[in-house]
C-alpha cells in the first residue's frame, strides 16, 4: 500500500539529490538540471498532498501547474545567459566564472 | 462576478509594458530616443491611478489578491522606484545605444510583478510575482551586452535565484500539506486551531531561507554583492530598493499574518538572522573599494535594520518598516543616480576615482552625500527619523541588547559612508580633469532625491501618520 509517507519521502529525497547536484556540479547546465530536480520534488509534494489531504480540491494540481510553467521559463533565460557566456569564455564551468569577486 | 476594476493599477502596467515593447520593435532605430519619456509618463500616470485607490480595503478572487492600504503604499512605493530609475536610465541607455524599447518594457514587467508580489494573498499568486519579477531582472541584470561582468552577474543571478526558489517552493509546498490551504488568512486560522506541527516548523524553515535570498539577508546575500556590481548602475538602483521593498512587503505578511500564531517560534530566527545581517552586512562594506559593492553591502545592512521591524511584531514595527523602505528608495535612487553619471564619464566605479568630485560636478558631491548621510542616519535627515522609529519599536518589545547592537553597527555605517564622502570633498581631482556634465533628467531625479531626504528629515509628521494609519490597518494589534 502506497501511502502520502511514500511520496513525502521521494520528494524529500530527489529535492536532496537535486540540492546536492546544483551545489556541487561545475557545469552550469548540469547546476540547472539539479535546480530542475529540486522543482520536480515540490510537484511531487503538491500533488501528493492534495491528492490523500483535499481530495476534493484542485489547489495542489493547479500550483503544480504554474510551478512547471515558471520553471519552464525561467530555465529559457538561463539557457540563453549560458550559451552567452560560453560565447565570451569558451567555458560553462561555474567554477571559472569568477571575475566578480572582492 | 470578478470585480475587474480593482485590478486597475496592474492592468495599466501591463498595458505600459506591452505598449513600451511594441513601439521598440516597430518605431525605427534613428527616431527611439523618446521611449524613455513615454515611460517616465505612463508611470506618473499609474501613479495616479494608484492614488484613486486610496482607502480601498477589498480582496479580489476570494482573498486570492488583495488591495488594501498596505499593498497601495507599496505599489506607490514601487511606482516612485521605477520613475527615478527610468529618470537616471535615459542617457546610459541612450549611449548604449540599443534595447529602447526592450529594456523600459523589462522594468516595467519587473515592477508589475513586484505589484503582484505585493498584493499577493495566496501562496501561487505570491509565487508568479516573485518569479516574474526575478525573470526581467535577470535579462536587465545581463543588459550590457559587451560587457564580460553583466553577462557573469546575469549568470549567478539565475542559478541562485532558481535555486532558492525550488527552497522556497519546498517550504511552501509543506505549509501548504500542514494547512491544507494557499490562502494567508485561512493559514493563519488553521495554525491557529492545530497548534505547531514538526510539517509546518521545516516548511517555515525552507521559506525563511527562500525569503532570506531574496531581501539579500546574512547568510543568503553571497549573490548580492556580485550581482550588483556586474548589472547596469541604474538597474542595480532598482534591485535595491524596489526588489527588496517587494520582498519585505510579502516577507511581512507571510511571517505576521499568515504565521502570525506561532510568532513565538519564528522570532527566534530572525533574530539571529537580524543580528548577523547587521553585523556582516556593514562590517564587510569597510573593505570595499568599488562604489557598487560597498553600497550592496549596505544595502545587506540596511535589510537587517528593516529585519528589526520584523522583530519587534508590532503596529509600530510595521510601519517603521514602510518609513525606512521608502526613504530607502530616496536615498539609495540618489547615491546610484550620481554612481550611474560617474561610472559613465569617468569609466570606473571605483571609490579613489570620487576624488574631488565636488569640483568636478558640485550638485553630485553634495547629493551622494546627503543620500550617503541619510543612509548613515544622521539628523537632520529623514534617514535618522526612520532608523529611531525602528529603534524604538524593538526596545518597545523589550529587546534592548538588540538595539544596542543596531546603534552600534549605524556608527559603523557612517565610517564607510564617510570614506566617499572624504575622497569627494577633501581629495584632489586629477590634473587637467573636466567638469563633469549632469544629464538633465537625472538632475531632476536628483534635486528630487534631495529634496525629499531633507525634508522628511526635517517635517516627518504628515508622513508618519500615514505609514501608522496604514499599519493599523494592516496589523491591528
Amino acid at each position: 500500500m502506497i501511502t502520502i509517507y511514500h511520496y513525502l519521502l521521494l520528494g524529500a529525497v530527489l529535492f536532496s539529490i537535486g540540492l546536492y547536484g546544483a551545489v556541487s556540479k561545475k557545469n552550469a547546465i548540469a547546476v540547472l538540471m539539479g535546480i530542475e530536480l529540486m522543482l520536480n520534488s515540490v510537484n511531487i509534494n503538491l500533488v501528493a498532498f492534495n491528492r490523500f489531504l483535499t481530495p476534493d480540491a484542485v489547489t495542489g494540481f493547479i500550483f503544480t501547474i504554474f510551478v512547471i510553467v515558471v520553471a519552464a521559463a525561467e530555465v529559457a533565460v538561463a539557457l540563453a545567459l549560458v550559451v552567452k557566456v560560453y560565447r565570451e569564455r569558451l567555458t560553462s564551468n561555474v567554477d571559472e566564472i569568477d571575475w566578480l569577486k572582492w | 462576478m470578478a470585480e475587474y476594476y480593482l485590478l486597475g493599477v496592474e492592468i495599466a502596467t501591463a498595458l505600459l509594458g506591452l505598449i513600451l515593447l511594441v513601439m521598440g520593435l516597430l518605431v525605427p532605430k534613428t527616431h527611439n530616443k523618446g521611449i524613455a519619456n513615454i515611460a517616465i509618463i505612463g508611470f506618473i500616470a499609474i501613479f495616479g491611478v494608484n492614488f484613486l485607490y486610496a482607502g480601498t480595503n477589498a480582496s479580489f478572487l476570494n482573498g486570492m489578491y488583495l488591495i488594501d492600504p498596505f499593498s497601495l503604499f507599496f505599489k506607490g512605493l514601487l511606482l516612485i522606484a521605477v520613475f527615478f530609475t527610468c529618470l537616471i536610465s535615459k542617457d546610459y541607455i541612450l549611449e548604449q545605444g540599443y534595447g529602447q524599447g526592450e529594456y523600459y518594457s523589462l522594468v516595467t514587467f519587473a515592477t508589475l510583478g513586484m505589484m503582484i508580489m505585493v498584493s499577493a494573498g495566496d501562496l501561487i499568486t505570491f509565487y508568479l510575482g516573485l518569479e516574474l519579477n526575478t525573470i526581467a531582472f535577470v535579462i536587465l541584470v545581463a543588459f550590457r551586452k559587451n560587457c564580460a561582468k553583466s553577462t557573469e552577474a546575469g549568470i549567478k543571478y539565475v542559478l541562485l535565484s532558481a535555486m532558492s526558489s525550488a527552497v522556497l517552493l519546498y517550504g511552501l509546498s509543506l505549509v501548504y500539506g500542514a494547512t491544507k490551504s494557499v490562502l494567508l488568512t485561512e493559514i493563519a486560522k488553521i495554525i491557529n486551531q492545530q497548534g505547531i506541527q514538526p510539517l509546518l516548523l521545516i516548511g517555515m524553515i525552507f521559506t525563511l531561507a527562500g525569503f532570506g535570498f531574496k531581501v539579500s539577508a546574512v547568510p543568503f546575500h553571497m549573490w548580492s554583492p556580485d550581482v550588483y556590481e556586474g548589472a547596469p548602475t541604474p538597474i542595480t538602483g532598482f534591485m535595491s530598493v524596489a526588489s527588496k521593498a517587494a520582498a519585505f512587503a510579502i516577507f511581512v505578511r507571510f511571517f505576521m499574518i499568515a504565521l502570525a500564531p506561532v510568532q513565538e517560534t519564528w522570532v527566534i530566527v530572525i533574530t539571529a538572522l537580524t543580528v548577523l545581517t547587521l553585523v556582516l552586512g556593514n562590517l564587510v562594506a569597510i573593505p570595499q573599494t568599488n562604489i557598487k559593492r560597498m553600497l550592496a553591502y549596505s544595502s545587506v545592512g540596511q535589510a537587517g535594520f528593516i529585519l528589526l521591524g520584523m522583530v519587534a511584531f508590532s503596529k509600530l514595527g510595521v510601519a517603521a518598516i514602510m518609513f525606512h523602505s521608502l526613504l530607502y528608495v530616496f536615498a539609495n535612487m540618489g547615491a546610484f543616480g550620481v554612481a550611474t553619471v560617474v561610472g559613465k564619464s569617468i569609466g570606473s566605479d571605483q571609490i579613489k576615482d570620487y576624488q574631488g568630485l565636488w569640483k568636478r560636478s558640485p550638485l553630485m558631491a553634495a547629493v551622494m552625500l546627503i543620500c550617503l548621510l541619510s543612509l548613515a542616519g544622521i539628523p537632520p535627515l529623514a534617514g535618522f527619523v526612520s532608523k529611531f522609529y525602528l529603534f524604538t519599536a524593538v526596545i518597545e518589545q523589550g529587546h534592548i541588547w538588540l538595539a544596542f547592537i543596531a546603534i552600534g553597527m549605524s556608527m559603523v555605517s557612517v565610517y564607510y559612508y564617510l570614506i566617499v564622502a572624504k575622497a569627494m570633498y577633501l581629495g584632489q581631482p586629477e590634473e587637467g580633469a573636466e567638469p563633469i556634465k549632469v544629464p538633465g533628467s537625472v538632475q531632476l531625479a536628483l534635486a528630487l532625491c534631495l529634496i525629499v531626504l531633507v525634508f522628511f528629515g526635517v517635517y516627518p509628521t504628515p508622513f508618519t501618520n500615514l505609514v501608522l494609519d496604514v499599519a493599523t490597518a494592516f496589523f491591528p494589534f
